[in-house]
């Protein structure tokens, strides 16, 4: 990569670190959500398990979990914030070395997990399960991350900071608290610790972390995305300031309130679960700013929807955030929690958030910045963009459908009793009826995890330097890169 | 709760929820539609305009704060604050165990005195226990009540602690606990597979004769107290039948001598505190229909 780096290498910013990212952003992406597609196969087809304990699903859920989340939205977030921090302050980033150093010692992360995990080396918290040595690493990666991000506000040669640029700085921030606090433990050897926490305090911390993880890692650090890369792509002034403030302050102030909601009707006390639930009914409306922020923003470029395939992308994740923003603060009322919670529907409504938003928001984000970071005009193929975004929306689509028909099933075949008092159905009677639901979940998946691979092809077409783009289609066009 | 975290909870949710309806008034502008103007700060070429908040999203987002009000007032949410209607959720449990228990508590006990035997030809009763087996006792021993390794043929007439309706129902009430020591070093390697070469006589099948009579004396020594000199068991400490081709754990030479080896633990689940009695008054009609 040395010559290429250097024919590459911008005169003001540190861009390789951004290109890094950027590509193991698809390198994760294709490797997460293959695995997820896997996971998906062994719920319909428990067969496929293959009877070992490295390929069962309960060691692979946590490696899909950690690498979609982690390896993929985690790569996606430090590439595009060190490129927004980088263009908004007009400051390269303070030091190159500390830069390679977050690339490297988080990829060293990812692969630790990729190996500890099928292994069965867990620490059973959700989202949290890598073992204490790996817990370090991150924290100091994490640290790392942080001194290199302000560091760069710090010296920015523009009085006001970008509102991506709370938002990245915000995730930032709220994740190594987060992650520190949460990953508390004994450890009693090198592959094994006891959390720090027991009983219904530890299982409060455990959806602390849980939720914020989705309200940091997954909305705020992606709103920070948005807020730079849809203005761009459409080219038109962000809508509105006020709403970007409003939004901003009382998403974080309210979002770190969210996680009891996770622990209805459990042994969490009373008060804290109400608590959790109207904090979770309040975030609605700083949800929905961040989304007509981001929609309205296309006022007066309607019709470049027609002819951009990324900025496609774009606008169908601000509509599947939108949608998984009401769905939440909805799930989080005690009566539909009740008819909700421990069914397919919690699997739904995350993944109408990680591929619908999460996911295509990212893939949107790549698809722009890859031309600029390998001095190419555009991505090679804009049809083959096109095809991947109705891949992914067609995709998304089946996904949460068949998880919402599913869960809503399970929740009623659950409560439903007969006459004598007696359950109507077993348990097992449940599982039977998810059937059809798993097929087209993994459909879904599968359909979705194609166009990933797609979009490799398209990078790593647009990135050889012998390959010149193909022509637009007719009357296609992409927006102009700065 | 402390009276110092009490406080703690008031103050946080206060500020918290003071906050941002400051923040979203403060930050409003009234009267005015959108614009063309920006803030005047650029930012690698993005602006942005100074549109005010959408009415419709402002009104939705006070109308979710006084929701918010008005729920920790009548809900349980302030610190120890009860809440205007003192609802637990406790309370709400309680009462709809009470409410199902009046419900179907008279049609229960009176199939509560009336004997097992009886009950057990009652169709009703019998679709009830069905219902109650696969809620509460497929996961082991199948939907069909059939067992699997390690768990036991309910269906059958060969039974561990008996079959009697009060057997049964003791087993549902209390559990079960059957413990074979595991005898590897008190029997050797030798004298393990010489005890097995016995047990496997017992069905008839074709074993070595030294090795069998070899075995036989450790039999006698060690393994009659519990499965009687003949091998056919004792319903008293749960000690299977050993001559009747039923096998719990398997019965192949090697099943065999694993078990002697090792030693085995079979346990069933007491649910007297789990299911009323009237329950387990039906699901033990339930069992004893299976093989009456």
């Amino acid at each position: 990569m040395s010559e290429l780096n250097a024919a590459l290498e911008h005169s003001t910013y540190n861009y390789k670190v951004v290109r890094q990212f950027a590509i193991m952003t698809v390198v994760w992406g294709i490797v997460g959500m293959l695995v997820g597609v896997l996971i998906a196969a062994q719920l319909a087809f428990p067969i496929l398990n293959f009877d070992l304990p490295w390929t069962s699903f309960g060691r692979l859920r946590p490696l899909h979990t950690n690498a979609v989340i982690f390896a993929f939205g985690g790569s996606a977030l430090f590439a595009t914030s060190y490129y927004v921090v980088q263009r908004t302050t007009q400051a390269r980033l303070i030091s190159d070395k500390l830069a390679a150093f977050t690339f490297w010692g988080w990829q060293a992360v990812i692969v630790l997990a990729a190996v500890t995990l099928p292994l069965g080396m867990t620490s059973s918290k959700e989202y949290a399960e890598l073992e204490w040595p790996i817990d370090l690493l991150i924290a100091v990666v994490w640290v790392s991350y942080a001194i290199v991000f302000f560091g760069t506000i710090a010296k920015r040669k523009v009085s006001h900071i970008y509102v991506a640029n709370w938002f990245f700085g915000g995730f930032i921030l709220t994740v190594a608290v987060l992650h520190i606090i949460n990953s508390a433990a004994i450890p009693v050897g090198l592959t094994k610790s006891y959390s720090a926490y027991s009983g219904t305090v530890d299982a409060m911390v455990q959806w602390w972390y849980g939720h914020n993880a989705v309200g940091f890692f997954l909305t705020a650090g992606f709103l920070g995305m948005m807020y730079y890369f849809v203005p761009k792509q459409a080219e038109r002034p962000v809508y509105s300031y006020r709403l970007s403030i409003v939004h901003f302050w009382a998403l974080v102030a309210v979002y770190i309130w969210a996680g009891p909601h996770h622990l209805h009707y459990t042994a969490l006390p009373d008060w804290a679960q109400s608590l959790g639930m109207v904090m979770s009914i309040i975030l609605l409306a700083p949800s929905w700013g961040g989304m007509i922020n981001g929609m309205m923003t296309l006022s007066g470029a309607w019709h470049k929807l027609r002819t951009d395939p990324i900025l496609r992308f774009m606008v169908v994740s601000l509509s599947f955030y939108g949608m998984s923003t009401f769905e939440g603060p909805m799930m989080s009322i005690k009566t539909v929690n009740a008819l909700s919670h421990y069914t397919d529907w919690t699997i739904g409504h995350v993944h109408s958030g990680a591929l619908g938003w999460v996911a295509m928001i990212s893939i949107g984000c790549i698809y722009h910045l890859i031309p600029v970071l390998f001095g190419k005009e555009r991505m090679y193929s804009t049809t083959l963009i096109n095809t991947h975004f109705w891949m992914s929306t067609i995709g998304t689509v089946l996904y949460i459908a068949s998880m919402w028909v599913n869960g809503i099933l399970q929740g009623l075949m659950w409560r439903a009793y007969n006459d004598d008092g007696t359950l109507t159905y077993t348990f097992v009677e449940s599982v039977a009826a998810s059937y059809p639901g798993y097929l087209v979940r993994l459909a879904g998946g599968a359909i979705f995890f194609g166009g990933m691979l797609i979009m490799a092809y398209n990078v790593y077409m647009t990135t050889r330097k012998d390959v010149a783009a193909q022509p637009l289609p007719a009357g296609a066009a992409q927006g102009s890169h700065a | 709760m402390a009276s110092f975290w009490h406080w703690w909870i008031i103050i946080l949710t206060t500020v918290t929820i003071v906050g941002i309806t400051w923040i979203l008034l403060a930050n409003r502008k009234r009267g005015e539609g959108t614009t063309e103007q920006t803030t005047g700060h650029a930012h690698d070429g993005i602006e942005e305009y100074d549109n005010p908040l959408p009415a419709w999203w402002f009104y939705m987002f006070v109308i979710t704060i006084v929701w918010a009000i008005g729920y920790l007032i009548v809900y349980p949410g302030m610190g120890n604050y009860p809440g205007l209607i003192g609802w637990t959720q406790l309370e709400q449990h309680r009462e709809e165990v009470a409410a199902a228990d009046e419900r179907y508590s008279e049609m229960r006990s009176r199939y509560l005195a009336m004997s097992v035997e009886e009950i057990a030809k009652d169709p009703a009763v019998v679709k009830m226990g069905s219902r109650l087996f696969g809620n509460n006792c497929a996961q082991c021993h199948g939907a069909d009540g059939k067992g699997r390794y390690g768990f036991p043929n309910l269906t059958d007439d060969d039974w561990l602690w008996g079959g009697s309706p009060d057997a049964i129902k003791t087993a549902l009430l209390q559990g079960r606990r059957a413990a074979m020591p595991a005898w590897a070093s008190v029997l050797g390697d030798e004298g393990i597979a010489a005890a097995a070469e016995y047990v496997v006589s017992l069905n008839g099948r074709t074993t070595d004769p030294e090795l069998t009579a070899q075995g036989e004396k450790h039999f006698q020594m060690y393994c009659a107290a519990c499965h009687g000199p003949d091998g056919k068991g004792n319903a008293i400490f749960g000690a299977p039948n050993l001559t009747n081709g039923i096998w719990l754990y398997g019965g192949t030479r090697e099943q065999i001598a694993h078990t002697l080896r090792a030693g085995r633990n079979g346990v069933m689940p007491a649910f007297g505190d789990s299911l009323t009695e009237d329950k387990i008054h039906i699901l033990t009609a339930y069992v004893y229909s299976l093989s009456n």
